[in-house]
């Protein structure tokens, strides 16, 4: 399982900014090991945001995302207590969920 | 990191590098995932198969897409901050290409109603390339460019 993601959810006026940083590899598939093997990609293909219930950003991202990824995206609606959800779904197929509170 | 390790992989044929990707486990079944991920698009290499991939036709340039908090030099190409905003009304989607990384689309974000069009996230870049940031609005393809000079190579290590 991998590790936590880091996130950040703050509202001035009506508009609700989300900081995220991840923990991911994010391997190219591009690099070779000391061996001369190729080191297989591992990276995180889809990532989506929800906001009770409703997506208010859903992403997909190649192997050109920076290690341990970072994102920043604002939306309108949301409100001091709600709970902001952020899911990641790798090429391994492994999946992690976290939630904030927005503040 | 060797000179000559980086230059058999460049010219070691985009053909040999595809087929050890596909046995190295790129390729993968999706068939289990819940959001489809568009492999055709990740793996286009030119731009013009990447807009094909995305489904646009030939993007207008506009000055309404901007590049904020990009730096014009990156030091260090494995973490190259990028954040595209777009002025554009009913913006869908945007997406980041780099355009001399192995394949071009490093992200797409699609934005529903009520998501500010501002998206901000850091890349990986091979080398000095130009960035373009692609926003679909409206139905339709909107681009801008920026040159992003890297002085070390973020593919490889």
């Amino acid at each position: 399982m991998a590790e936590p993601m880091k996130i950040r959810a703050t509202t001035v006026g009506d508009s609700t900014e989300v900081k995220v940083l991840m923990n991911h590899e994010m391997e190219t598939g591009q690099r070779k090991d000391a061996q001369g093997n190729a080191v297989p990609a591992w990276f995180i293909q889809t990532v989506t945001a929800t906001h009770n219930g409703r997506t208010v950003l859903s992403a997909q991202w190649g192997t050109a995302i920076a290690k341990n990824p970072f994102l920043s995206f604002r939306f309108k609606g949301g409100a001091k207590g709600d709970k902001v959800q952020i899911a990641w779904t790798d090429n391994r197929g492994d999946k992690r969920t976290d939630e904030v509170v927005i503040s | 990191m060797s000179t000559t390790r980086r230059d058999a992989l460049k010219t070691g044929g985009g053909v040999t590098l595809l087929a050890l990707l596909a046995a190295a486990g790129w390729i993968t079944p999706g068939n289990a995932r819940a959001q489809a991920w568009n492999k055709g698009a990740f793996e286009a290499k030119s731009l013009d198969d990447t807009l094909k991939a995305l489904g646009g036709g030939a993007p207008a340039q506009s000055k309404d897409v901007t590049f904020v908090s990009t730096p014009d030099i990156a030091e260090n190409g494995a973490v190259v901050p990028i954040g595209v905003a777009s002025a554009i009304p009913k913006t869908e989607s945007i997406a980041i290409l780099i355009e001399k990384n192995p394949n071009m689309l490093a992200a797409n974000f699609d934005l529903p109603s009520g998501t500010d069009p501002t998206i901000s996230t850091r890349v990986k870049m091979a080398q000095t390339s130009n960035v373009y940031a692609l926003v679909k609005a409206d139905g339709k393809y909107y681009v801008a460019s920026k040159e992003i000079k890297v002085t070390l190579g973020g593919c490889g290590g």
